[in-house]
């Protein structure tokens, strides 16, 4: 299959990044300042992730999309709020996670943000689920800017007034050069920010806008570091088909109603693992000296015996120092807990750590 | 001090009397991007030329650090363990990794002239 671009390729390249195939797409992994200082960058000030890789799906209909819906996704979508988005995952039988997504309740049904990679996948799964019913659109036509720092909200107030003004994971729509866009306060980093949704054709229009204004763009280097440093989870690495959300320590994105209701897909699986039967954890693991340990690492107890492995692991240059998420048996997931890491077949001590590594600042 | 010479596994080599400095070279820390961890073979361990002697990781990814040269390890340089990003500011100067005695002096014919090297860099990117 040929490498796609965003609209924003171009620009990309006058401003100096580095390109990867990533999900299919030539995206920036980095710029010439380097992945360390887009990441503090960001913490301190203001940066521009392109993420129009990423699925944008529409759903319109009657009120009856909630319903239909809710047996994919295991969130209260019949009480979710115009303009709220929510955290949460397309479940598969085996209670496993086909991609994990954000969900906007917007006037005529629902947005919902997926995965590059997962994009196509999903469309086929939502739209075989919901039948013919609704109209189901994943928008080709449509870029994905997010503005992600501190500085964020004040630098996208003078470019579009009233955003402001939104609450975290919260949107509405807004105008822009006479266009109309959808903005969420939401991101990826740990951080206060924004994403835009905006047509392709304005999406450079924009993007320069912001640059204009000191933002810098970072690329998906960055993205990453930034990530695991909020304790977010990566799809296709921290979660995938085979972890349920209960072992991912995401029940928190399965509402209350629906988790003792249940009526979505592999609900059997995370009712078990509610109940007891779950074996293993997603934690934080903090290695204590400056090895990094990635993805795939085995992890061993204090007596030698292997008791999960990392997921993802990275520098992070705001934490200063190594970090890694991973899956652990149970018994050793309590923070805290002493654990070896197997580096280039040497072990390493590190620590069972709370999530997130940094801490979050969203204003709520 | 010799010229410096340049293995195709992206080090560079000085030689004093019979004793090798070697270290990544500018192409090669600039195409790794930040580094964050470097890890240094022992002192008095014996290494073969292409063999494995450090790792060097980035923010994204791992890489091994080759020997261009057969020896014994007789030094290493701790100030780029402590301070990793110091290779990415001065790759071929203060960040050299380690130093090595050289068993077979004609090995160093092998090895490129920086002219030759930049031209493989330029070809051979990664």
């Amino acid at each position: 299959m040929e490498t796609q671009k965003t609209a924003l390729y171009d620009y990309h390249k006058s401003l100096g990044a580095k390109f990867v195939p990533f999900a299919g797409y030539e995206m920036p992994v980095q710029y010439s300042s380097g992945i360390v200082d887009e990441h503090k960058l960001t913490r301190s000030s203001a940066g521009m992730f392109d993420v129009s890789h990423m699925g944008q799906l529409s759903i319109e209909g009657s009120e009856e999309i909630a319903i239909e819906l809710e047996k994919i996704i295991p969130i209260d979508l019949r009480k979710i709020k115009l303009n709220q988005s929510k955290y949460s995952f397309l479940t598969n039988e085996e209670g496993g996670i086909h991609d994990d997504l954000i969900v906007t309740k917007v006037e005529k049904g629902f947005n919902i943000i997926l995965n590059a990679a997962c994009k196509n996948n999903d469309f086929k799964i939502i739209s075989g689920s919901l039948k013919n019913k609704f109209k189901i659109t994943l928008h080709e036509n449509l870029s994905l800017l997010a503005l992600q720092g501190p500085k964020s909200s004040q630098i996208l107030e003078k470019i579009i007034s009233g955003v402001s003004s939104l609450k975290f994971m919260n949107g509405n729509k807004f105008s822009y050069n006479g266009e109309e866009v959808y903005i969420t306060r939401s991101g990826y980093t740990g951080e206060d920010g924004f994403e835009i949704s905006i047509s392709n054709k304005l999406a450079e229009d924009l993007a320069k806008k912001l640059i204009s204004q000191n933002v810098k763009p970072i690329g998906l280097g960055a993205r990453d570091t930034l990530r695991l440093e909020a304790g977010l989870c990566l799809y296709g690495h921290d979660i995938n088909k085979s972890t349920s959300p209960i072992e991912a320590n995401l029940k928190w994105a399965i509402s209350k109603r629906r988790r003792e209701e249940g009526g979505f897909v592999g609900y059997e699986k995370i009712k078990s693992d509610l109940n007891g039967s779950l074996s293993r954890l997603r934690v934080g693991i903090k290695p204590e000296g400056k090895i990094i340990a990635r993805e795939g690492v085995k992890v061993f107890s204090d007596d030698g015996n292997k008791i999960g492995s990392i997921t993802s692991g990275t520098f992070g240059p705001s934490v200063n120092g190594p970090i890694a998420m991973g899956y652990v048996k149970l018994n050793f997931s309590k923070p805290g807990t002493k654990v070896f890491l197997e580096v280039r077949g040497k072990k390493h001590e590190a620590k069972i750590s709370e999530l997130p590594f940094y801490k979050k600042r969203y204003v709520r | 001090m010799s010229e410096k010479k340049y293995s195709k596994q992206h080090e560079w080599v000085t030689i004093e009397g019979d004793v090798a400095t070697v270290g990544i070279t500018a192409h090669a820390a600039e195409m790794l991007g930040d580094v964050v961890f470097v890890e240094l073979p022992e002192k008095g361990k014996n290494v073969e030329k292409e063999g494995q002697a450090g790792v060097v990781e980035s923010t994204k990814a791992a890489s091994d650090v080759y020997t261009p040269i057969t020896g014994e390890i007789t030094d290493t340089n701790q100030s780029i363990v402590n301070d990793p990003g110091a290779v990415n500011k001065d790759p071929e100067g203060a960040a050299w990794f380690f130093k090595i005695k050289i068993k077979n002096k004609s090995e160093l014919d092998k090895l490129m002239s920086k002219a030759d090297y930049d031209k493989f860099a330029k070809e051979n990117p990664n």
